[in-house]
C-alpha cells in the first residue's frame, strides 16, 4: 500500500490530484458531455500523451524536444496504415486500376503494395510498430547524439529539423503515403465500425485508462532512484557525469520512453478521429505540444493534462464563438497564463491545493508552516 | 408552382367564416401553418434539421486564419452574398438562410471537428466549405457517417463521387483536355513541360495532361517536375526549361509559390514574347499576389474569369464589389463556391424538401440548371459534378484576362477511362 501511495502516485498530493483527474475524465466527462463533446475531448487527451512525455523529458530530464510531434505522427501513420488497409480490401477498391491497394497509391501509379506496407495487414504486428518503432527511432536519434554530448539548444533544433524532414519525406513521398491529404477515409477495426457512438466511447474510456496508466508509469520512474538522477542530470549534468554514472544511456531511455509514450497518444488519435495527416508531424504541432506541457506545469504530469485541456478547450470555443478572432483570444490566453501563474497550471495547485488536501480525513501532517491555519481550522472542524 | 395547393385559402377561408364562430380557432390556426406560402416544417424536415416555421440554417466552413485564409476568403464571401441574394428573394420554401461560420484554420484535423460539429451540433441543413483536396478527403467520411450535404468549390483532381457531396467546381478533365487541344491547335505545340506543386491534385492533372498529349495530341513531355508545396526556388527547374526549349510549359504551381515562379521565370527572360505558358493554377485571386506585369501574355485555363462579359456576371461583379469592397477580384473558385446556394436552392425547392436524401435525390435527376450562372450556364449533372465550358483566358497587365477561347458545354467525367 505504501508502495502503491509514495511510488506510484506521489504522496498525498499527487494522490489527490490523481484522483481528481480520474474522476474528471472517467466520470465527469462522460456523464456531462454528449457524444461529440466527449469525442472532442478524446481527442484532446490523445494530445495529452504527448504533453505527458514531455513532463518527463523536458520538466525532468531538461531536454527539450521539439519534435514530439515525430512520435505522435508515427504513430498515429502506425495505426492509420492498418486501418487503410482494411478499408482497402480488393472489394471496396474494384473501381481501381489495381484493386486491394489503398486508393492513393492507385492515384499515383503505384500498382504492387510497398514492402513496409505489408506488416500493417496484421493488428498485433501493427500494435508492436507502434510501441517500438517510435522508440527505436528515438533510440537511434538519442545514441548519435547523446553519445556525442549534443545536448540543450542543439538538441532541440535538430529535433526539429528531423520533424520538417519527415514532413517533407511524407509530402513527398506520397504514393507511399498519402502525401498532404494524409491517410483517410478509415472506417473499420477488424470488421467492427469505428465511426459508430459506441465504438468513441469506447475508444474514449481507453484512451483515458491509457493515459491515466502512463501517468503511474511515468509517476514511477520519476519516484524512483532513476528519477532523481534524471533531476540531478538536469541541474549539474557533468557532476553526476563524474560520480561514474553513463549519462548518455539516462537520457536515451527517458527519450525513448517518451517517443513510445507519444506513439500511444498519436495512434489513439487515429482511432479517435479517422485519419491521420502529416500537419501532426511538422514544427507547429511539435510546439504546440511543448506549450500544452508549459501552460499545464512543465514540472507536473497531471498539471500537463490539464494544460492540454485548457489549450485545446479554449481552441474549439474561441474558434467556435468567435471565428474570425479566435487567434487573438488564444494569444491572450496564453500571456495570461505564463503572466499569473508562471508555473502553470500545476503551480497553482502547488501553492493552494494543501489547502485541501489538509483539510481531508487522511492528510493530517502539515509541511509547510503555512499551512498550520488550515490545520487549525480542520481541528475546529472536527470539535465541532 | 409546385405549391399550388397552399394557394387555395380565399376558398377554404370563406367557408370557415361561414361556418361561424367555433370554426374560427381552427381557422386562425391553419393560417399560421397551411395559409402561408410555406410548407410545414414537419413536412419539409423529417430528420431532425435546424429548420424553423421561417429560417433554416447552413453551414460556412472556410480558412479564416493560417496559409489558406488567402484563398479561401473569397470562397466565403461569395457564398455569403448568395445567401443574402436568396434571403432577399424570399428564401428557400418561404424560409431565410442563416448561416453558422467556422473556421478550418488551414488544418485538415480542424476542418473534420468543424464539420462534425456542424453536423451533428448544430444539425446544418447544408454545408458551403473546403477549398484543398486534403480538407474535402479530412471531411468526406464525416458527412458521408453523418449524412450531410457539402457544397465544394474549388476545381479538383477528380476520382471521386460522394453521395454527400456537390462538386461546383470543374473536375481535371473538364479543365485540361480542351487546353492542350486549344494550345496544339492554335500554338502548334508538339513538346510540352509539365511542372506543378507536389500533391495529389497537380500529380493527377498532369498524368491526365501527359496521357492526352502522348496519345490523343502526339506531342512529348519533354520534362515533368514537382517542388514541394510553399517551394520558392524554381532556378532549376527554368534551367532545365531553357535547355530543352519546349513549346509550351504546363504549369500547375500552387498557392505562394507561384510568385516566386513567375517572377524568376521573368527573371531569367522567359516572357510571353518568346515562349507560350498555359497554367492550370492560376486565377485573379492569384495574380494579386503575383502581379500582372509578371505574368502577361501568360495563358490560364478556367472556367470564369471576372473579365467574362455577359448580363450574369456583370451583376455577379457589381453586387460582390458593392458587399466586399471596389478593390475586391473574383477568381474561379469565387465564382464556383457562389454558385453552391444557388444550386442547393434550385434542389431543395425541385425536392421540396430539406432531407437530405431529397435534395441529393433531386439533385441526381440530372436537370437542376442555373441560367443566371455568372460563367454562363451551368447545368448539374447525376453524377454530382457540372457541365461546365472552359476557358482560355490571356492574363493583362492590370491582373484581369481577356477570353481568348470558350469550349462547348463539357460533360463532367470524374472517372475519365483512359485517363486513369
Amino acid at each position: 500500500m505504501n508502495f502503491v501511495y509514495e511510488k506510484l502516485m506521489g504522496g498525498k498530493q499527487g494522490f489527490f490530484g490523481f484522483l481528481i483527474l480520474a474522476t474528471l475524465i472517467l466520470v465527469i466527462f462522460p456523464v456531462f458531455l454528449d457524444i461529440f463533446r466527449l469525442n472532442l475531448v478524446g481527442k484532446y487527451l490523445t494530445y495529452a500523451f504527448a504533453a505527458v512525455s514531455l513532463v518527463l523529458l523536458w520538466g525532468y530530464g531538461g531536454i527539450l524536444s521539439l519534435g514530439q510531434g515525430v512520435f505522435f505522427g508515427l504513430g498515429g501513420y502506425g495505426m492509420a496504415m492498418f486501418l487503410k488497409l482494411e478499408a482497402s480490401s480488393a472489394e471496396n477498391t474494384k473501381i481501381q486500376s489495381t484493386p486491394g491497394i489503398p486508393d492513393f497509391m492507385d492515384w499515383n501509379q503505384i500498382t504492387s503494395l510497398p514492402w513496409f506496407w505489408e506488416p500493417f495487414n496484421s493488428l498485433t504486428l501493427t500494435i508492436i510498430a507502434i510501441l517500438v518503432l517510435p522508440a527505436l527511432f528515438a533510440f537511434i536519434i538519442g545514441a548519435a547524439m547523446f553519445k556525442r554530448r549534443v545536448g540543450g539548444v542543439y538538441f532541440a533544433i535538430i529535433t526539429q529539423v528531423i520533424a520538417v524532414i519527415l514532413t517533407i519525406l511524407i509530402v513527398g513521398q506520397q504514393g507511399f503515403t498519402g502525401g498532404i491529404n494524409g491517410i483517410t477515409d478509415l472506417r473499420t477495426l477488424n470488421g467492427w465500425d469505428i465511426t459508430s457512438d459506441n465504438a468513441k466511447y469506447i475508444f474514449y474510456f481507453l484512451n483515458a485508462f491509457l493515459l491515466l496508466v502512463v501517468i503511474v508509469i511515468s509517476r514511477f520512474i520519476l519516484t524512483s532512484k532513476f528519477g532523481s538522477l534524471l533531476l540531478a542530470i538536469r541541474d549539474k549534468e557533468d557532476r553526476v557525469r563524474f560520480s561514474g554514472y553513463d549519462v548518455s544511456n539516462f537520457k536515451i531511455f527517458i527519450f525513448s520512453f517518451s517517443a513510445m509514450v507519444s506513439a500511444i497518444g498519436g495512434a489513439m488519435f487515429t482511432l479517435q478521429v479517422g485519419f491521420m495527416s502529416p500537419s501532426f508531424v511538422g514544427i507547429v504541432p511539435s510546439i504546440e505540444m511543448v506549450i500544452f506541457c508549459a501552460i499545464g506545469g512543465r514540472m507536473s504530469l497531471i498539471g500537463a493534462v490539464y494544460g492540454t485541456l485548457l489549450i485545446n478547450f479554449g481552441k474549439t470555443t474561441f474558434s467556435e464563438t468567435f471565428p474570425e478572432l479566435w487567434l487573438f483570444l488564444m494569444g491572450g490566453l496564453f500571456i495570461s497564463v505564463v503572466m499569473f501563474f508562471p508555473n502553470g497550471l500545476a503551480g497553482i495547485w502547488n501553492d493552494y491545493g494543501h489547502h485541501i488536501t489538509d483539510r481531508l480525513p487522511f492528510g493530517k501532517k502539515p509541511k509547510k508552516v503555512e499551512s498550520t491555519q488550515s490545520v487549525e481550522e480542520k481541528a475546529d472542524e472536527s470539535t465541532a | 408552382m409546385k405549391y399550388s395547393r397552399y394557394q387555395t385559402r380565399p376558398n377554404s377561408l370563406r367557408r370557415f367564416f361561414v361556418k361561424g364562430l367555433i370554426a374560427l380557432p381552427a381557422a386562425m390556426f391553419l393560417s399560421a401553418t397551411c395559409f402561408a406560402a410555406t410548407p410545414p416544417t414537419a413536412e419539409i424536415n423529417t430528420t431532425g434539421l435546424a429548420i424553423t416555421d421561417d429560417t433554416v440554417t447552413v453551414g460556412i466552413l472556410h480558412s479564416l486564419t493560417g496559409t489558406m485564409a488567402i484563398s479561401e476568403t473569397g470562397a466565403q464571401e461569395a457564398e455569403k452574398l448568395a445567401i443574402k441574394q436568396i434571403n432577399d428573394m424570399g428564401g428557400i420554401l418561404g424560409r431565410k438562410i442563416e448561416f453558422i461560420q467556422e473556421d478550418g484554420a488551414s488544418d485538415w484535423p480542424t476542418f473534420a471537428e468543424k464539420s462534425r460539429k456542424l453536423l451533428v451540433k448544430d444539425k446544418v441543413a447544408a454545408v458551403f466549405g473546403a477549398w484543398t483536396s486534403a480538407s474535402r478527403k479530412a471531411v468526406l467520411p464525416v458527412f458521408e457517417k453523418e449524412n450531410g450535404l457539402l457544397y465544394y468549390p474549388t476545381f479538383y483532381e477528380g476520382l471521386e463521387q460522394s453521395k454527400n457531396v456537390i462538386y461546383t467546381g470543374q473536375e481535371a478533365t473538364q479543365q485540361i483536355l480542351d487546353g492542350l487541344n486549344w494550345v496544339a491547335k492554335e500554338k502548334k505545340a508538339k513538346t510540352f513541360y509539365l511542372i506543378g506543386s507536389d500533391y495529389i491534385w497537380p500529380r493527377t492533372s498532369m498524368k491526365i495532361a501527359r496521357k492526352h498529349i502522348e496519345n490523343v495530341l502526339g506531342g512529348k513531355v519533354v520534362g515533368e517536375e514537382y517542388k514541394p508545396l510553399g517551394n520558392t526556388q524554381f532556378g532549376s527547374v527554368i534551367n532545365k526549361i531553357r535547355l530543352k526549349k519546349p513549346d509550351v510549359i504546363y504549369a500547375a504551381v500552387v498557392g505562394g509559390s507561384n510568385v516566386a515562379w513567375f517572377k524568376q521565370l521573368k527573371a531569367a527572360g522567359i516572357t510571353s514574347k518568346k515562349q507560350t505558358l498555359l497554367t492550370i493554377s492560376v486565377t485573379e485571386d492569384e495574380v494579386l499576389g503575383i502581379g500582372g506585369e509578371n505574368l502577361e501574355g501568360f495563358y490560364s485555363i478556367m472556367k470564369y474569369f471576372q473579365s467574362q462579359d455577359n448580363p450574369n456576371n456583370k451583376a455577379f461583379v457589381a453586387a460582390f464589389k458593392e458587399m466586399w469592397g471596389e478593390d475586391s477580384v473574383i477568381g474561379d473558385v469565387t465564382q464556383a463556391a457562389y454558385l453552391g446556394p444557388w444550386l442547393w436552392k434550385a434542389a431543395v425547392e425541385k425536392a421540396g424538401s430539406f432531407d437530405v436524401d431529397k435534395v441529393v435525390a433531386a439533385s441526381e435527376e440530372g436537370d437542376i440548371e442555373l441560367k443566371t450562372a455568372p460563367e454562363g450556364y451551368v447545368k448539374l449533372h447525376k453524377n454530382h459534378h457540372l457541365w461546365s465550358v472552359a476557358r482560355v483566358g490571356k492574363w493583362n497587365k492590370d491582373g484581369q484576362a481577356t477570353v481568348v477561347y470558350e469550349s462547348e458545354l463539357l460533360e463532367p467525367d470524374p472517372f475519365p477511362a483512359g485517363y486513369q
